[in-house]
């Protein structure tokens, strides 16, 4: 991988503070050299090419950026990338198979959960927690569980009943 | 956005950590949570030189009480192990009230109340809270450990008044001698802003009588503010509406609010005034149903 980093005037290259960290990304185990101040997002975006994470207001209000570490979501931009050393993300490219959308993508395809879709992949991560931890949501459960995603289309109705309908399939999967 | 450069640090212990700060002097920062520290640094509000992050410090992430009943919150302890907190729900009314209030339900899996308070955002919810129950800090540095009680921790907006070697490491609230009770209520334009008014109420009761009031008032002055006389007008008697009403005019006054782009002065006082009535009628209906 290849990292490019800013020249500041009268630097030699071992100026720049560069740490080697471990961490697996949807199930792939993997090594980076970091800059400290590098943000996961643009670890993400940038380092492993993963452009599915987007990155919408970068001051932590949007969610547009939320991955989970280990399984809990978190704004990707108000996370340093060194900090992900030892640690599991999951990303939206994680969700899907060669051959299969994943039960929430489908939802969002067939509740119309998007419309120009910058916000839906941090929507979906967000989801994904909420149902991993709660199978059977209510309504309000959603709503509460995204309020930290903006979305500036939809008015929000369509993705609160795509993920309720994501839940429901993903119940009928599992036989519960 | 990126921050500017800086050395980080990921001790292993809290000896270690403060030894970090202690050599880095001004120029070092702690790092827990990071959801105000990392945006500050995103817009190069601060630049510190080194970054002593504690995430990787064991045994930081608890709350819990003593035998005696009070209650200690780790220095890592997030605010969605709060929100999601039996202990919580059945022992710390207001404490229970607050925590799903706090930013939002992504950035409340890594900030920290101990790192809210440090921060000192004359907005931040948990501040008020702990200063309504008489909590306190505890800090360490290389002189040993202090409880700094809340009233004294903050010394205005965005300062507080641990030395550039010490780390919060816990917060602690007193055990309650009455039944608790209290809550919190915060206006917010939407989820995820900072307040335009909070209200935290504590109370010890005994029977119906109140025994301790704290009033903790969240983004209406230069830092959040103890409304004292307000918590004095409640404590030793019962909650009728005289006293309810006394206090929250009390409460009312002791704000300093200043008219933004969330509200005017006058509608920030007076929703102090709202916030204190509409908690207090709350606990005085609770209180009655149990006596």
């Amino acid at each position: 991988m290849t990292v490019v980093y800013e020249d500041h005037e009268g630097q030699s290259t071992g100026d720049v503070p560069v740490r080697r960290i471990k961490f697996t990304i949807n199930g792939q185990k993997m090594i980076a050299e970091v800059e400290p101040r590098l943000l996961l997002a643009h670890l993400i975006r940038r380092g492993l090419g993963l452009t599915g994470t987007h990155m919408g207001c970068d001051t932590t209000n949007c969610g547009a950026c939320t991955v989970l570490v280990d399984g809990r979501p978190v704004k990707s931009c108000t996370m340093l990338a060194v900090q992900v050393d030892g640690r599991e993300i999951s990303t939206v490219e994680g969700l899907a198979t060669a051959s299969e959308l994943h039960p929430l993508q489908e939802g969002f395809k067939e509740e119309h959960g998007l419309q120009c879709g910058f916000c839906t992949p941090g929507m979906m991560m967000a989801a994904k927690a909420l149902l991993d931890a709660n199978p059977d949501p209510t309504e309000e459960d959603v709503r509460w569980a995204l309020s930290g995603n903006l979305c500036r289309c939809t008015g929000y109705q369509n993705i609160v009943k795509s993920v309720l309908w994501a839940a429901a399939k993903l119940r009928a999967e599992s036989g519960s | 956005m990126f921050p500017s450069r800086f050395r980080y640090e990921a001790p292993r212990s809290l000896a270690e950590a403060i030894g970090l700060l202690h050599d880095g002097g001004d120029d070092a920062k702690v790092l827990a949570g990071g959801q105000s520290l990392v945006p500050l640094m995103k817009l190069r509000f601060a630049s510190p030189e080194l970054v002593v992050d504690i995430n990787n410090v064991p045994g930081l992430d608890y709350h819990r009480t003593d035998p005696d009943g009070t209650l200690r919150i780790g220095a890592l302890c997030r605010h969605a192990d709060l929100e999601h907190s039996d202990l919580l729900k059945t022992t710390q009314p207001t404490m229970a009230a607050a925590a799903p209030l706090i930013a939002d339900p992504i950035v409340r899996n890594r900030g920290t109340l101990v790192g809210s308070l440090c921060h000192a955002d004359p907005q931040g919810d948990w501040a008020s809270v702990v200063l309504a129950l008489g909590g306190s800090v505890m800090a360490r540095s290389p002189r040993g450990m202090r409880a700094i009680p809340m009233a004294d921790f903050v010394t205005g907006p965005f300062q507080n008044v641990l030395d550039l070697d010490e780390i919060a490491v816990e917060a602690v609230i007193p055990a309650a001698r009455g039944t608790r009770a209290g809550g919190y209520l915060k206006l917010e334009r939407r989820v995820g802003d900072f307040a335009t008014v909070g209200v935290a109420v504590a109370l010890e009761l005994s029977g119906e009588t109140v025994t301790r009031a704290g009033i903790g008032l969240t983004g209406v002055g230069g830092s959040t503010i103890a409304a004292t006389a307000a918590a004095e007008a409640l404590t030793g008697g019962l909650l009728t509406a005289d006293r309810i009403g006394q206090a929250a005019d009390l409460a009312a006054e002791a704000a300093r609010p200043r008219t933004d782009h969330r509200g005017s002065a006058v509608y920030k006082r007076h929703m102090v005034r709202t916030f204190v009535v509409r908690l207090l009628s709350r606990t005085e209906a609770m209180a009655e149903r149990a006596a």
